[in-house]
């Protein structure tokens, strides 16, 4: 039987820090264990395995747990994940990644983990993934423009990452870096954003269980232009937080500077929780417009949106006592 | 008087009234013909006039070819992973381009004398009125779906909807105005009427550079157009267009 990387994390290997002591309280004054026995104790292969009709270009992946967050919603298909996003360093048109990202090089890869930490330096993504076993999970995402899909994710648990270059107790905050690489990104000519791309989390943001740093999709590996080779996934945040391409890791103490929200901080958050009750200044967030499912569907699209994305059991009290309309 | 005064005019607005006054009277020729030339002509000039007139099934045609497009998509699925967003992405665009390429037939008249193209600006109008409300449409039906209370949040709070919205409103009273009948009624009010059409193409560029994230190059091309429709619009062109527009229309018509 397997036994779960991450209850042997959490017994064994973390500095005793206060941030995850508190982390470790609050996750078990959640039941958050039992999120774990869930995701830690069946070993199948991947139940995000496309359908028949699908054909998933990329190397297949050994994944050694699983967690199903969908709650049976149809997933979407691996040819709308893949061809409809935001990536602008490939082009701003939801088709632009998967059609610009055939020369990028997600091999070799490396990445800088720097600031407050104890082990810092650069790494090969071999070395960053060695020690973990590969999870999938089945998260709804939920795009700031108010559409969404349903995405059986492969990758490791940030935090889990994370703790290996135990990180210090000034370590408040965690920014990623996406790589910057304008003759592989055609996008990057174009400064519709401050380039390179930027995001951060809080640091219980990054250790949460939840968030993850994905390696691969529809149980392969990512296409390019899904965010190839490690890309973050926090479910219960808007799609923009989760940072692709990742190339440096830094711990901070101070809230990182992050791109949307230089963009406009009127509208992008650094928080950015999914939360229907604070509308963009463009879009309600009240509903969202569902993308999954094999078939075509022009109506019945539209569904409510939940707080936190449908996870506020398990992230809502990482924010109490926040007034989540001043901090969006 | 003076609706036929304008009409006989070589100015701007006026001919539109006259337009299908003269194509109803090439058959049996029961209306006073507005154009004198027109009463005049011979058989070669007639061939001339209705092969203009000849254009304009051909014209409304081709208006629509982008919803023959869109229902070809729907009926082939392929409008890609968010259908939905598709379809009122297309639709926008083609209400916009149309109500630019109806403020686009006055400069053009003014820069080749084309005279004629007046012919074809109701259709264009009503064109663009046509797709803005199929954009609408699809935004209420399809896209909103069960969630209608929606609609109304969304006109006041949302900038680039209340300014669309209104947009579509305000063209409908110039919808309902363009028929001749309508024309003849209001007179001179008519032409005040319309001039509402300015505002509306402002709008209408506002809602689609409001409505995007980061990247406004595209909304800005139409922008661009707009501004530059608005350049030719400005005394100093207009007034010596005209001018040569009055000495080369006539010699035209001999």
């Amino acid at each position: 039987m397997h036994r779960s990387f991450r209850h042997n994390a959490i017994a064994s290997t973390i500095t005793p820090e206060p941030v995850y002591q508190r982390r470790r309280e609050v996750l078990q004054l959640l039941g958050l264990g039992a999120l774990g026995l869930a995701t830690g104790c069946r070993s199948e292969t991947s139940s995000g395995m496309p359908t028949a009709t699908e054909e998933i270009p990329g190397k297949n992946l050994t994944i050694a747990h699983r967690l199903d967050t969908s709650g049976g919603e149809s997933r979407t298909s691996y040819k709308d994940a893949t061809h409809y996003n935001n990536y602008y360093e490939f082009g701003t048109g939801k088709g632009d990644p998967a059609a610009h990202s055939g020369g990028f090089h997600a091999q070799p890869w490396s990445v800088e983990i720097a600031g407050h930490a104890e082990v810092t330096g650069r790494f090969t993504l071999e070395d960053i993934l060695k020690p973990h076993a590969l999870e999938e999970r089945i998260y709804r995402m939920r795009c700031v423009e108010a559409w969404s899909m349903v995405i059986p994710w492969v990758g490791i648990p940030l935090g889990d990452l994370l703790k290996r270059f135990k990180p210090t107790a000034q370590a408040k905050y965690v920014a990623f870096t996406t790589v910057n690489r304008p003759a592989e990104m055609p996008g990057l000519s174009y400064p519709v954003l401050d380039w390179p791309y930027r995001e951060g989390l809080r640091i219980d943001e990054a250790m949460h269980p939840l968030t993850i740093l994905a390696t691969g999709m529809y149980g392969h590996e990512l296409p390019n232009q899904n965010g190839a080779p490690l890309r973050l996934v926090v479910p219960w945040k808007y799609g923009y937080k989760g940072i692709k391409a990742i190339v440096k890791i830094e711990f901070t103490e101070s809230q990182p500077k992050t791109t949307w929200n230089q963009a406009g901080p009127e509208e992008y958050g650094f928080y950015s929780n999914v939360n229907p009750e604070v509308d963009h200044p463009r879009w309600s967030q009240k509903t969202e417009r569902r993308i999954a499912g094999d078939g075509f569907s022009l109506l019945g699209n539209r569904i409510a949106t939940k707080p936190f994305n449908g996870y506020a059991e398990q992230v809502a009290s990482l924010y109490t006592g926040m007034d989540l309309r001043k901090y969006f | 008087m003076n609706r036929i005064d304008n009409i006989a005019s070589p100015r701007i607005h006026a001919p539109a009234g006259g337009q299908r006054r003269a194509r109803a009277g090439s058959g049996a020729n029961t209306h006073p013909s507005p154009a004198p030339s027109l009463r005049a002509a011979g058989r070669g000039r007639r061939l001339f006039r209705d092969r203009v007139a000849a254009f304009k099934p051909l014209l409304f045609a081709l208006c629509l070819l982008p919803l023959a497009a869109l229902a070809w998509d729907i009926w082939h699925e392929a409008l890609g992973p968010d259908p939905v967003a598709q379809l009122e992405h297309r639709s926008g665009d083609w209400a916009l381009r149309l109500l630019l390429a109806t403020l686009a037939i006055t400069p053009l008249r003014r820069l080749t004398g084309w005279n004629k193209a007046i012919r074809f600006r109701r259709m264009l109008g009503l064109f663009a009125f046509f797709y803005v409300t199929v954009h609408l449409t699809i935004y209420l039906v399809v896209d909103l779906g069960g969630f209608w209370s929606q609609l109304l949040t969304e006109i006041a709070k949302r900038p680039y909807i209340t300014v669309g919205f209104t947009a579509w409103l305000l063209l409908i009273p110039l919808a309902l105005t363009s028929t001749n009948a309508m024309m003849r009624r209001l007179g001179r009010h008519w032409q005040r009427l319309h001039k509402l059409v300015y505002l509306i193409a402002v709008l209408a560029v506002l809602h689609f550079l409001w409505l995007v994230k980061a990247d406004h190059r595209e909304p800005a091309i139409y922008l661009g157009v707009l501004i530059v429709l608005f350049l030719l619009r400005l005394p100093k062109f207009a007034a010596k267009r005209a001018r040569t527009l009055a000495t080369a229309a006539p010699a035209q018509n001999t």
